[in-house]
Order: C-alpha cells, then structure tokens, then sequence
C-alpha cells in the first residue's frame, strides 16, 4: 500500500473503515453506548449527538440508520452478551465498550462467552465479533489534555484480554494501521478486540489511503531499522520508543523499533528476529508490570532467543498502581522516554 | 401491549390481571392427536434419557457434570412444541431437556456427555455446552443468565436480517438475581424483540430456596417492569405450558415484542450428580411435587380424555427405550478425539477475506 497524502486522525481512520465495511456487508452492525448518540430523537431533527469516545462512529447513523447504528442503555453485559448472541446467528457486530476500563462490567461475556464459542462447540459456529474500546492515560508531557481521568477511565489492560485462549486482540498504533487492522478485525470470523489509545485518537494524524486494505492480525512491524538494540512497543508506547530511538540516534546508538500491533496471536518471529539481529531488547508497555504483556514478551524472548542476547531484558511499564489522578502524577506513571534512554544505556555498554 | 394485540388476544384468549399474563382457553381443543404423541416422545425421551444417565453415573461410567432435568420436562417440551427448527434457543447449565425437545439427536448428545468425538461438540463440549446450529440450539450454557443475553442478540439478529425467526432463552429461578437477565430484559423491551424468557422455577439455585433469594412470591411480577407480559403457569402441565408458549411465540412472531412466561416446577434430584438435596429440602416437599409428576399429570389427562390409549403411551417409551440403548452403544463404541483436537478450533479460521 502506498503512503497517502490524505491525512487522517487515528478515530477518523477507524470510522472511515468501519463505513467502508459497513457499506460492503449488510450484516454488520455497530452497537454501543453513545455510538450515535441522542437515540430516538429523529423526529426533533436531532440525530447523532455523540458517536463515540472517540467520535469514531460519527455519522454512521446518517448513512446507515438506526437499524445498524444501534444506541443501547448502560448495559455492557446484556449488549455485548447480544453481540455476541447476534454474531452466533448471521451477524457481524461491532460492539464498543466505551473504555477499557468498563469491561469489568461485562467480562464474562468477552472472556467465558465470545473467545470459547467456537472452540468449546467444537467448530459449529462462527463468531464474527468486533469488540471495540479506548484505554490509556491522556497524559503527554505533564499535562492531561480533556482532563485527567483517573483510576477507572485511565487503565490498559489488554494482558487480561490477551490472557484469554480464543481472543485476537490488536494495538494499532497509527493512523494508517487503525484503519487496515479495524478492517481485518470486522472481515475476521472470530472474535477480535481492538484496543484504541484515547490519546492517539485525535493526535496520531497520518497519511491513510483512501481505499479500502487489509493489515494482517498477527503481525509485528519494523517500524525502525536499527542494529544496536531492539526497542518493542505496544500502542502509544512505539511512539515513545520511536522518539528514544531518535535521541539515542544522535548518541550513536542505533535502535530498531518493533510496533507489537497484535498482542494475541503475539508475532514472536519478527520480534525474535530482530533480537537475533540487535541482541538487546527493551519491551515498553503502558500497562501495569505484573502479568504484563511486557514480561509476557520478555519471557519469550528469553525462552527462545537466550542465546543470542547479549544483556538482560528490560522491561519498561506503568508501575504496579491505580492509574492517579493528578496531572504531574499521571505523567510520572506513564513509561516515557528518559526510563527508555536509561535502560539503554545500562544495556549497551 | 399485550392486550392489544389483536392476533394474541382474539386467537389465543388471554387475560392480563395484575400485570400478569393468565390464560383463558381451552388449548385441547387445538392439540392434534399428532401434536399429543409429540409432546409424550419427547417427555419421555427426556425422562428416560436423564434416568439412564444417572444409571450411568451410578455405576461409574465418566460423564462428567451433569445437572439432571427430571421433573421439569413439561416446560422445555411445552415450549419447544411450539418453535419451528429455525427458531434459537438458549438454555443454561440444566439443559438436556432444552436440547431433546429442541430437535438434539441423543446419540450425539450421549457421545458428547462421554467426551467422544462423535458429540455433538465434538467432545469439547460436554453436558454443559452441548450444542447444535443445524436445529437451532445455540449452547447449554452453565453461567447463569449468559444464555438469555444470547438468545436477545439472536432475537436481534432475526429482526435485522428479516428472517422472522422467535428465539427462547430458558433460565431458572437463580437467574432471577443476575444483572444480565435483566439487561437482556431492558434490551429485549426497548427493541422490541421476538424473544420469549422462560423462567424455570424449580424451587432451588443449587441449595438455596427461591423464597431465600427471590423477594417476590411470582417472578413473573418482574416483567411488568420491563413492559412485556408476564405470565404464570403449572409448568407440570405441558399443555398449560403448550398454551402459555404458543402466546408468547405468535406474540414475538408478529413482531410485538418479548414476553415472559414463569413456569412453576420442580426438581426432582440434586443440583448435580452426588448432590443430597435432603440436606437443604424435606422428604415431604418432594413427595407433594412427584405427586404432580409432568408425565403422569399428561398420561391421566390423555387417558380420562380418550386421546391416547395405554398402548400408545407404552408404543412411544419403548421406542424411546430403545433410543436411548442405541445413543449409550453408540457412545461407547465411538472414538475418543484426537489429541490434536485440544489445539484446534481456538481462533476461528478465515476465508478468502
């Protein structure tokens, strides 16, 4: 796929592919709270008031109407749970929890209900689900921009959906991926979460074809060649990498980055095959330590490519606390460069 | 509302009092003599498949959990003699009666209880997911009220894609205190569903009595908070139930909405196999109940009426008998699944995208 001159934001690159499908396949619908907004008042002339955190399925109901761009009560287990009951009889829903954050309320339906379906039936069902929802801190550089969100709206959590056999759960990092990712998680025939970082969705503007294209689940991307060492980052965290990598450039240091883009199935290979090349690895994840995805991939790692390695693996992520409130602590529990820099300069020697 | 339907009201003769759906008709005059010999095969079927699994279970064959539906065959019967094959249902934990009266071939389902790969999961299921797609079951489902979220987004789905298809969620009286129940009420309500929730009040969520847990005598009263019909009904007398059902099910058909439909039952054994219910239930209770036995309660009422003969009855247990001896030779004698199966099937495969 060629780089595009069209810019986009990462929520408009998502919203774009979901109306491209939509327009593609009748039987997908997208149901959630506030997708739309303001539901049933159509005869006041008032129709899409919300649609989404993210604003990333603004102007659905305009073009789809309310039959397919279905607003629900707060109810994450009854509409995901009918998500996944309508996915099981014809459907390809695109569900959103709101954040992350919410999936509490409804975990029984992502982790026992819609990742075992097609194993425990033995194959008789298919379950082509879309479970969308925002994460991640808004914090960058000290400050909170629309407000610090603290410990309930703030969280990352993807380890405990990638935890769960059955899932595919993807991290798009940019605007260009969101779209061809969001696009491969409605065309898959099985559950597929995607994790949309709240302060990505209107920073991360980029050049998105106007067509439609594919992004393949399960793969890792090179987003930076480099031979000294390989930096892996999962969501907003390559873009912290990516922004170590540029400092430690003007230091001599040449780092490769890895955007992980799919945590399950997590592509090892590209990862392994960068650590071959680079024998150090630093793994950034937003998400607290214990469980984390980042160990998870440092396990492998070392598991795997021990050989090759030339220094312990460093793992970087949020600390093992409630996400805070206030700004300047926020910005302290988010992973940032300086952490990135130090390990570096720890391992490469 | 209920009452102003006209298909529901003129066909059927119902009475709303108290919010609550009674029922006003005289259903025999509507039951065939097919639909009777129907409705017997599969109450017995159910009765006689439940009593060879504890058979089973008592001599040691591994079967896994099993929650036995003995006692409550009336309502799964009741109801599901009023879907078409394409209807959907979703049943919960005690589900082999949904499943016998849904169109589930027994062979299958005993081969799944065994865990051999001629199941109806293939062996990775078990008594508490049994399913099958090809006659609408959507899944034996052992968390307690998933399945009637299910069943909303199959309603959901019919209603979307125009397919005219009513689905049944089949719950118990434990359900009653679970938020997801509720939610797929709201949902069910305010889209206007063809779905029908059936509550099986058997009296017991595990060991805990329903007067315990549930602060309301008649947990069909609840569905008057949602909008939609509530009814009530001896969910020992697989007409009543028949009746009740064929209601709700034309109702959802003609694209009225959900409606809910408490059936009153009981259940003979423990919560599962092993379980001792005379630690949380007395002798006495149980003997009342069996007094009312759904079986029975149908056989007198056939017999008194004419409509079926000793001979008929005793036709259809011995086929049924016989039924069930080729599903337990058929599950022993089939194959174990390859090892393998334990790695397949975890991501659903893809197509040409």
């Amino acid at each position: 796929m060629s780089i595009s001159d069209r810019v986009l934001t990462f929520g408009q690159a998502i919203n774009e592919a979901i109306r491209q499908e939509m327009r593609r396949d009748p039987n997908i619908i997208v149901m959630g709270e506030d997708v739309a907004g303001g539901a049933g008042r159509a005869h006041l002339g008032l129709v899409d008031a919300w649609g989404g955190p993210m604003r990333a399925t603004r102007g659905l109901i305009t073009e789809f109407g309310p039959g397919r761009v279905i607003d629900t009560p707060i109810a994450e287990m009854g509409f995901v749970g009918a998500a996944v009951g309508a996915a099981m009889t014809g459907l390809r829903p695109i569900v959103e929890i709101m954040f992350v954050d919410l999936i509490g309320c409804c975990y029984d339906q992502v982790m026992n209900q819609a990742a075992k379906m097609h194993y425990m039936m033995g194959g008789q069902l298919e379950l082509p689900l879309v479970i969308r929802t925002a994460y991640g801190t808004r914090g960058f550089e000290g400050r909170t921009y629309g407000g610090g969100a603290g410990a309930q709206h703030s969280q990352t959590l993807y380890s405990i959906v990638a935890h769960i056999p059955g899932l595919k759960v993807v991290v798009p990092s940019t605007a260009y991926n969101a779209k061809g990712l969001t696009i491969a998680a409605i065309r898959d025939n099985g559950p597929v979460v995607v994790f949309e970082h709240k302060f990505l969705g209107t920073a991360a503007k980029g050049g998105v074809p106007e067509e439609s294209y594919v992004l393949p689940i399960g793969k890792a991307e090179v987003v930076r060649r480099g031979r000294h060492i390989t930096l892996c980052g999962i969501g907003r965290m390559t873009h912290v990498c990516l922004e170590a990598a540029e400092i430690l450039a003007s230091e001599g240091v040449e780092a490769e980055v890895v955007d992980v883009l799919t945590l399950a199935p997590l592509d090892e290979a590209t990862i392994l095959e960068s650590v071959k090349r680079t024998r150090r690895l630093v793994v950034v994840d937003e998400d607290t330590p214990t469980a984390s995805m980042a160990r998870d991939i440092a396990a492998r790692v070392a598991d795997k490519g021990f050989d090759w390695l030339d220094a312990p693996i460093k793992t970087i992520n949020a600390p093992d606390t409630p996400v805070p409130f206030a700004a300047v602590l926020e910005a302290h529990y988010v992973p940032r460069t300086p952490l990135i820099l130090s390990a570096v300069k720890e391992m490469v020697g | 509302m209920f009452f102003d339907s006209p298909l529901t009201a003129r066909t059927v003769g119902i009475a709303i009092v108290n919010g609550n759906l009674l029922l006003r008709t005289e259903p025999w005059k509507d039951l065939t003599h097919d639909r009777l010999v129907w409705l017997y095969r599969h109450l017995s079927l159910i009765r006689l498949f439940e009593e060879r699994l504890r058979w089973l279970v008592e001599t040691g064959v591994p079967v896994g959990a099993v929650h036995y539906y003995t006692g409550q065959e009336a309502v799964a019967v009741g109801v599901c003699a009023t879907l078409e094959t394409t209807d959907l249902i979703a049943s919960n934990h005690r589900g082999h009666g949904h499943c016998i009266a849904k169109g589930v071939d027994v062979k299958r389902m005993m081969a799944e209880l065994y865990g051999k790969a001629t199941g109806t999961n293939r062996g990775k299921g078990g008594s508490m997911h049994i399913t099958d797609v090809n006659v609408g079951m959507l899944g034996v489902n052992p968390i307690v009220g998933a399945g009637a979220t299910h069943a909303v987004g199959a309603a959901l789905s019919a209603k979307v894609r125009g397919s005219n298809q009513v689905a049944v969620a089949f719950f118990g009286e434990g359900a009653a205190g679970i938020g997801a129940l509720h939610e797929a009420m709201t949902l069910a309500a305010i889209w206007k569903l063809p779905v029908v929730f059936v509550c099986e009040n058997n009296g017991y969520a595990q060991a805990t009595p329903v007067e315990y847990a549930v602060p309301i005598k008649n947990i069909a009263d609840r569905a008057a908070g949602y909008n939609m019909p509530g009814a009530i009904v001896d969910g020992q007398d697989v007409v009543e139930v028949w009746d009740s059902a064929r209601a709700s099910v034309n109702r959802a058909r003609a694209g009225l909405g959900p409606s809910f439909i408490e059936c009153k039952t009981y259940r003979y054994y423990g919560h599962h196999q092993g379980d001792d219910p005379h630690r949380y239930r007395t002798v006495e209770e149980e003997e009342a109940a069996r007094a009312r036995d759904c079986l029975q309660c149908f056989r007198t009422q056939v017999l008194e009426r004419g409509l079926l003969t000793e001979r008929d009855l005793s036709a259809i247990d011995s086929e049924n008998t016989a039924r069930i001896d080729e599903a337990v030779a058929f599950a022993e004698n089939s194959a174990l699944p390859d090892l393998r199966e334990l790695y397949t099937e975890v991501y659903v495969p893809n197509g040409v995208a």
